[in-house]
């Protein structure tokens, strides 16, 4: 406690630094208190914000909630459920077969030549400003003639003078299908969707064969071209085509790649000089959605801001069970956005972060981020509470499961863990049981995720609850719970194996095995360090090669690795999109595809192409069923874990759920500029009694130095 | 065999500079002119003490250089080795080594950081703070016996501490008065009022207290985890005894490296002028333009990839650690031996004009004979000096470079690692932060007695030279 | 001094054609062509078509330095070497594997840099100044003593304590700056208060025991004797004649350092969110930008350089008995 003295004197200071209560460390402008807007951060700069490149969560961030794509996920409902954003309905598929003959919804996949949606979208959506609709009196556009002269001291979106606006049609949907083909833009998804959209493949050869003949940096008008399997049946129809059966088509429809792009955008930003200045639709969106991306700083900030044209949304009044209590639904009706600015500042640093966030001055917490669970309390039971400094603070925290899973791999190639025999299943069943999932939950994620049975996380079709659910090789089902088995059983199948106490029965050498990963950041130490403590346990020894993400890449797709580390982000919330992993075409030796342990089992293979093409049914859950227990026959992977989503929230923060599907939440969130005012200034008084107490010790130090300077100053000159 | 030795890149490099160390001694003794600089650091109080301290670390990374594997089984006649390679200092702190917690506890803890569900006999499960499986365990009730229990043990370390302390002291004076040819009586007083030559007093007390202090925390350490664990359990005290030699590692042995290189090109640059001189010149002003964080990320990155291409080479975890540890000391010798180069350049071009090298050329002595009995010899006192002050900044620079991304192996236990780990504990509920604590004593300890015992070599040798800013590289980072 | 420049100047290109070919030595021997591709077209479904239309597209494809398909002196330049570097000779970076502008990129975030690397400099200057000249005043004092022993400890101290230190205890403890982040024009300043003051802190130890052996050495000198002899009093010795010889050395030490301000550091950059050069380098290296490295490496070389240069003619300057023929 600082004496009375101290007190005036920091309160004098206060009083003529003119912060009269308002907190010294507040990182944002005065001008901004009080308005409503909602602070986050980002950690790294997003590297597109063109929907047809874009492909990964901290791009969604910002762009899912500027583009409209036709669908998009309910906000509060799981498991995850598609509802119309810019469409008036979800699409039904209508099938055809090789004649053109509509087929009933029932047909069999084999006999499918082609799928048919109609997408209706509503009339009177309009787009945010943005200078490639300016026009002038006479209805000529502004910009889109520009000589080079005219861009000088245009370094952003925001410098040119005049913008405007158009009505949302189906043509500019077509338009975005046509732009996956285009030669300069390399879509991610380009190949994966070349083999469904009918046309979309010979539109890529004829645009790059368009290409070839333009200049360098020329514009290819992407309107002089057709794609025969999508077309504008009217002002606001249009038709996508499809080959064969594709169920997981819809769930496409409600990502940014399938979002409007008017060619008026293009156009604006191929004119020259315009991506010298990094003026492009990467960098700054043309957008429906309900906000626009008004600064693209990303050394510092990035700020998305109400779309004024915006309308016509209202909060939804359902969700799940405990919703409405919750009070997520109090706002059913409203029209949306609530927040009219959302600041994304730069955040490099996890503790700067973590800090600003408990001080105020971040709402919530952010994009990836692992010092969050720092605050959070493992209770057992995988129920996370906050710790009780938290609670007193307001502080609110929400959890679910994310469609994510992390798994440790065995490379099915390699001869000592690899391979179909009954002495490699065991040794993987054996080093399965050792690693100890709920520990590293425990202590790496703070009880944020729960231990995987298998290949699907819950909430997905095909997933398996209770006594069904487990996996019968490394857990028991023991008073209503799995339980892990004992360390002493790994032991024994490590000796049916052939590795008694962890050394070779024939030679006596000591079994090591090497697990490859990529290690950065501050725990990565550690968690190497608790890997090589799980197989301790069962007296075998483990070396991490660490490496960077390239060479990691790189030794996976030449099959050089014993053990490997990954995770999956779902595309879309079905089964497909998990068992895929594990599909014999999808060996990442052999046809670089996404099964990185390279497992290959025929009977897999082959249910899997029966249960890719089926609706979700008692028949799909029992293929899955078969295909989920081969899996866990075989053990290519260690079932890690499925990683909870948290939100993690101030209390003046309102309608926030985690959903991993949508990225699009930003509209529904409210806040209270108010009550943060005064929070913030509750928890941020400066202290400065030290820097005075500081300035008076030293200053004390040298007075009985001076004073013996003084002394023989004298003598020296009596002397 | 009870085991097999196994000799690290590292490893060897240590052994050949005590080796190194142990001729240039040998020959110091026997003359009387490369003697004297030594007895001024010897009569610096402040120098023989950091030597002392410096001398406790040596041993520590020392018996941490000697690596083995020990025996498993046998095996139709053949013994079986362990695949791990341990050093005779982990052997001798195997119980820091083996008794791990789960989690985080706190010094001296004999509870968990955090609360758990704990299952009791009866069925019933609370939250609570569970007991730890190694720190404390031999009390059975923790609440009452544990101050009782820290106190008695520090107070026997103590008086280890002290009966060592007082062999020690007694066996050296008597040593000394055997010496000096007068009584034990007389040194033990001549010692005591500080009247000896070489400040033994100081040295003295400052063995005390690295006993008084070392002695309670090893008497600690047999029961408690005395820094506390970390994440998953490890203890912390063992981890800043590890670092020490990784540290010594980097701030000795990236000065060897870059010796010859340093001396052979500054020498001939100064020596011969001209064209070579012109080359050399251009070589270091080249070198030391390219920003010094950009030329070690991209050439730590490199090594990796080498690493990594090469597999087989390193039959072991810690030979890939380890070579990773001595491709950091080379690159950082490479950009760090510009400045030496430099200042030998400069001492060559005054040497070659003295008369006495004029006359060997009079003599058409050749050049490699006047370049290795008359130039080298009259350089090494700057080698040393460059050597010595050197030490401190490269042992940061480690520290920064590791936090960057681009040091160590993420395996290797250095001060660098322990503190880029330890920077998100800050940010706990409650704070965890005794990593971070340990990780700064242990170095603020180590690097403060190299920079006295760097002074004092420099007062004693050329009190002139100043390498221009200590810690360059530390600071250029940061 | 004319001719003495433009000789500098010329070898300073030959330096600079050295850096680039060792830039690009490393940097490729880590990175071939086709990871830079994978990094920045990102994680999931990249196939090996994008990553060689990507190369083209930049320039990837060509062979490093030597082309054999080319025939004449285009063996030499239509390669990866000649077509990437010769470029930075006329300061122009072109576009960053990102395809921005690195030029923009650098002369937008050179300033954040500068705010906090001239403030530090100068104020550390002063400060460090001001303790030496307080120990050197009370030289053989408590205070001398105990000041060296504060500078040698404060000098082995790790930087990195410094700023986690200094940000827990004035950011979060205090609560009297904002402990990151960063904002144009004034509003810059309060964000400017808390690196600055630990870049500061953090040089004290070694730059203050620096000066002050410096400054010892010249009141050691016979003038020194000399005007005591002659009754000056000790201020005005230490003030007018110490103060200003000893200035010699040490401006001629620091003056090559200034052009490096520009650059940046990296960790306090990181730390504090500070969009400067430092950070911008830290993540080029992390996302693999090899055009932005190569800018960056060209930069700091060409800085470095006129430091050189800067402190040849400040000797010249302070001491007229040296020339350069």
């Amino acid at each position: 406690m600082p004496s009375l003295s101290l007190r005036v004197v920091s309160a004098a200071v206060a009083v003529l630094a003119g912060c009269s209560g308002a907190p010294w460390n507040n990182p944002y402008p005065a001008a901004e208190d009080g308005a409503n807007i909602l602070y986050t951060s980002f950690s790294e700069r997003p590297k597109h914000l063109d929907p047809v490149q874009s492909y990964s969560e901290n791009e969604y961030v910002l762009i899912a909630n500027i583009y409209q794509p036709p669908l998009q996920y309910h906000y509060f409902k799981r498991p995850y459920e598609l509802v119309p954003f810019a469409a008036t309905e979800v699409p039904r598929a209508q099938l055809f077969d090789a004649l053109r003959r509509r087929l009933p919804d029932s047909a069999d996949a084999k006999d499918v030549a082609y799928s048919e949606y109609v997408i209706r979208i509503r009339p009177g959506i309009l787009y945010q400003p943005h200078p490639a609709f300016a026009t002038d009196e006479q209805g000529r556009t502004l910009y889109h003639d520009l000589k080079r002269g005219d861009l000088s001291g245009i370094h952003v979106i925001g410098d040119f003078k005049a913008t405007g606006t158009r009505e949302l049609v189906a043509a500019d949907y077509v338009h975005q299908l046509k732009r996956l083909a285009h030669p300069r833009l390399h879509s991610p998804i380009m190949q994966l969707m070349g083999d469904y959209i009918v046309g979309l493949r010979e539109l890529a050869a004829e645009l790059a064969q368009a290409e070839k003949a333009l200049p360098k940096d020329g514009f290819l008008d992407l309107t002089r071209f057709e794609l025969a399997g999508a077309q504008a049946v009217d002002r606001y129809t249009y038709r996508v085509r499809v080959r064969g059966k594709y169920p997981q088509f819809v769930y496409w429809l409600a990502m940014p790649f399938f979002a409007p792009i008017p060619p008026e955008s293009d156009r604006f930003y191929a004119q020259p000089g315009m991506a010298e200045r990094n003026i492009s639709l990467d960098w700054f969106p043309v957008g429906t959605g309900p906000y626009m991306l008004t600064v693209n700083n990303p050394n510092r900030q990035m700020v998305l801001e109400r779309n004024p044209n915006y309308a016509g949304e209202v909060y939804p009044s359902e969700g799940e069970p405990g919703d409405a209590e919750a009070g997520l639904l109090r706002d059913a009706g409203k029209p949306l956005p609530f927040i009219d600015k959302v600041v994304f500042a730069l955040e490099k640093e996890q503790i700067p972060y973590w800090n600003k966030f408990l001080q105020g001055y971040y709402d919530a917490s952010g994009i990836a981020s692992d010092t969050f669970d720092q605050a959070v309390q493992f209770s057992g039971q995988g129920d996370v509470t906050l710790s009780e400094g938290m609670q007193a603070r307001g502080i609110r925290l929400q959890t679910s499961v994310a469609t994510t899973v992390f798994y440790l791999g065995f490379n099915m190639l390699d001869p000592v863990l690899g391979g179909y025999s009954e002495r490699a299943r065991k040794l993987r069943h054996a080093i399965s049981i050792a690693v100890d999932q709920e520990e590293m939950i425990s202590i790496f994620r703070n009880g944020r995720g729960i231990a995987a049975q298998g290949p699907i996380p819950p909430g997905i079709f095909g997933y398996r609850e209770g006594k069904d659910g487990i996996n019968p090789y490394v857990y028991d089902w023991v008073d209503g719970a799995p339980r892990r088995k004992s360390v002493e059983r790994a032991k024994q199948l490590l000796a049916e194996a052939g590795y008694p106490h962890g050394r070779d029965a024939k030679t006596g050498e000591p079994l090591l095995l090497n697990l490859d990963t990529t290690g950065t950041g501050p725990d990565a130490k550690a968690r190497f360090d608790w890997y090589g403590k799980q197989f301790e346990k069962i007296g075998v020894q483990l070396a991490v090669r660490s490496t960077d993400w390239n060479r990691f890449q790189e030794k996976l797709r030449k099959g050089n690795v014993q053990m490997y580390f990954l995770g999956w982000n779902a595309d879309y919330p079905d089964p497909e999109n998990f068992l895929f992993l594990l599909h014999g075409a999808q060996s990442k030796v052999k046809t670089s595809g996404e099964n990185a342990s390279n497992y290959a089992n025929p009977e897999f293979d082959r249910l899997f192409e029966r249960m890719k093409n089926m609706y979700n049914g008692p028949e799909r859950q029992e293929i899955i069923d078969r295909m989920v227990a081969i899996a866990r026959r075989d053990a290519p992977w260690v079932w890690s874990l499925f990683p909870k989503d948290y939100a993690l929230h101030h209390e003046w923060v309102r309608n926030r759920k985690p959903n991993q599907m949508a990225n699009n939440g930003l509209k529904y969130q409210r806040i209270d500029p108010a009550l943060r005012t005064e929070r913030r200034r509750e928890w941020n008084q400066p202290v400065v009694w030290p820097a005075f107490a500081l300035v008076a010790v030293v200053g004390l130090s040298l007075v009985p130095a001076v004073r013996t300077y003084r002394r023989r100053e004298r003598q020296t000159a009596k002397a | 065999m009870p085991f097999t030795p196994e000799f690290l890149w590292t490893d060897r490099l240590i052994y050949l500079l005590l080796a190194v160390v142990a001729v240039l001694v040998w020959h110091i003794r026997r003359h009387e002119h490369l003697r004297a600089p030594w007895r001024k650091v010897a009569r610096s109080a402040s120098g023989m003490s950091a030597a002392t301290v410096l001398a406790c670390f040596v041993v520590i990374g020392l018996l941490d250089s000697v690596h083995y594997r020990p025996a498993i089984a046998v095996k139709d006649g053949k013994t079986i080795y362990a695949v791990e390679v341990l050093s005779v200092f982990d052997k001798l702190a195997t119980k820091l080594r083996v008794q791990k917690a789960t989690t985080y506890s706190a010094p001296l803890a004999t509870h968990r950081y955090s609360k758990e569900l704990i299952g009791l006999p009866e069925g019933r499960q609370v939250r609570d703070y569970p007991r730890l499986k190694y720190g404390g365990a031999h009390l059975s009730d923790p609440a009452k016996e544990w101050g009782l229990d820290i106190a008695r043990r520090c107070l026997y370390g103590l008086a280890g501490g002290a009966l060592i302390w007082l062999i020690v002291a007694t066996l050296l004076c008597a040593l000394l008065a055997r010496r000096g040819a007068v009584d034990t009586g007389r040194m033990w007083r001549a010692v005591w009022r500080g009247e000896t030559e070489i400040p033994w007093r100081a040295i003295f007390l400052t063995l005390a207290m690295i006993l008084a202090v070392s002695g309670p925390l090893v008497a600690l350490a047999a029961q408690y985890h005395v820094f506390g664990t970390d994440k998953v359990g490890q203890d912390v005290f063992y981890q800043a005894l590890k670092s020490i030699r990784t540290g010594l590692v980097i701030g000795t042995l990236t000065t060897l490296v870059m010796l010859p290189f340093a001396l052979a090109l500054g020498v001939m640059a100064g020596y011969f002028k001209g064209w070579v001189d012109d080359a050399i010149q251009y070589l270091y002003t080249t070198l030391s333009s390219i920003p010094g964080v950009l030329l070690i990320a991209a050439a730590v990155l490199m090594m990796q990839v080498w690493i990594e291409t090469h597999p087989l080479w390193f039959d072991t975890v810690l030979a890939r650690a380890d070579m990773r540890l001595l491709a950091l000391c080379v690159i950082l010798g490479i950009t760090s031996w510009t400045g030496l180069a430099r200042l030998l350049r400069g001492e060559a071009l005054k040497l070659r004009e003295m008369e006495y090298i004029q006359a060997a050329h009079a003599f058409a002595v050749p050049h490699s004979r006047i370049l290795a009995r008359h130039i080298l010899p009259n350089v090494m006192h700057i080698v040393l000096i460059a050597m010595v002050m050197d030490f401190s900044g490269l042992v940061l620079a480690e520290a920064v470079l590791s936090y960057v991304g681009v040091g160590v192996d993420p395996t290797t236990i250095s001060f660098g690692t322990m503190i880029n780990s330890a920077r998100l504990e800050m940010a706990r509920e409650p704070m965890v932060w005794w990593s971070l604590a340990a990780a700064f004593s242990f170095m603020l300890l180590l690097v403060l007695s190299a920079n006295l015992f760097a002074d004092a070599v420099r007062d004693a040798f050329d009190p002139r030279i100043r390498s221009a800013q200590p810690a360059r590289l530390a600071a250029r980072i940061a | 001094m004319i001719s003495y420049i433009i000789r500098r100047l010329l070898y300073a290109i030959l330096i600079l054609i050295g850096v680039n070919l060792i830039t690009f030595f490393l940097f490729f021997e880590v990175n071939s062509p086709d990871d830079m591709a994978r990094v920045h077209l990102g994680v999931k479904r990249v196939t090996p078509e994008a990553i060689q239309k990507w190369k083209e597209e930049r320039g990837y494809d060509k062979p490093r330095f030597h082309n054999d398909a080319a025939t004449g002196a285009r063996r030499f330049t239509d390669t990866l070497f000649f077509e990437k570097s010769i470029k930075l000779f006329a300061f122009e970076f072109g576009r960053s594997d990102q395809g921005r502008d690195i030029g923009y990129d650098i002369s937008t975030r050179m300033w954040p840099s500068l705010a906090i690397a001239l403030p530090v400099f100068l104020l550390g200057l002063v400060a460090y100044l001001t303790f030496a000249l307080t120990m050197a005043f009370f030289r053989a004092t408590y205070v001398d003593f105990w000041g060296v022993v504060a500078c040698v400890a404060m000098m082995s101290i790790s930087g990195l304590f410094y700023i986690i230190g200094g940000q827990y205890l004035i950011g979060k403890l205090l609560g009297i700056v904002p402990i990151s982040g960063y904002d144009g024009g004034t509003d810059a300043l309060k964000f400017l208060v808390l690196p600055v003051i630990i870049g500061v802190v953090a040089g004290i130890g070694a730059s203050t025991r620096w000066y002050r052996t410096i400054f010892i050495e010249e009141i050691n000198k016979d003038y020194v004797r000399t005007a005591r002899a002659k009754g000056l009093s000790e201020p005005r010795v230490l003030f007018r004649h110490v103060l200003q010889n000893a200035m010699i050395p040490i401006l001629t030490g620091v003056v090559v350092v200034i052009p490096l301000l520009f650059m940046g550091s990296l960790v306090t950059e990181a730390f504090f969110g500070i969009p400067g050069l430092g950070s911008y380098t830290i993540d080029a290296i992390n996302s693999q930008d090899f055009a932005v490295v190569r800018a960056m490496v060209f930069l700091g070389s060409v800085l470095y350089i006129i430091g050189l240069i800067l402190t040849d003619i400040s000797y010249t300057l302070v001491d007229p008995r040296v020339r350069f023929e």
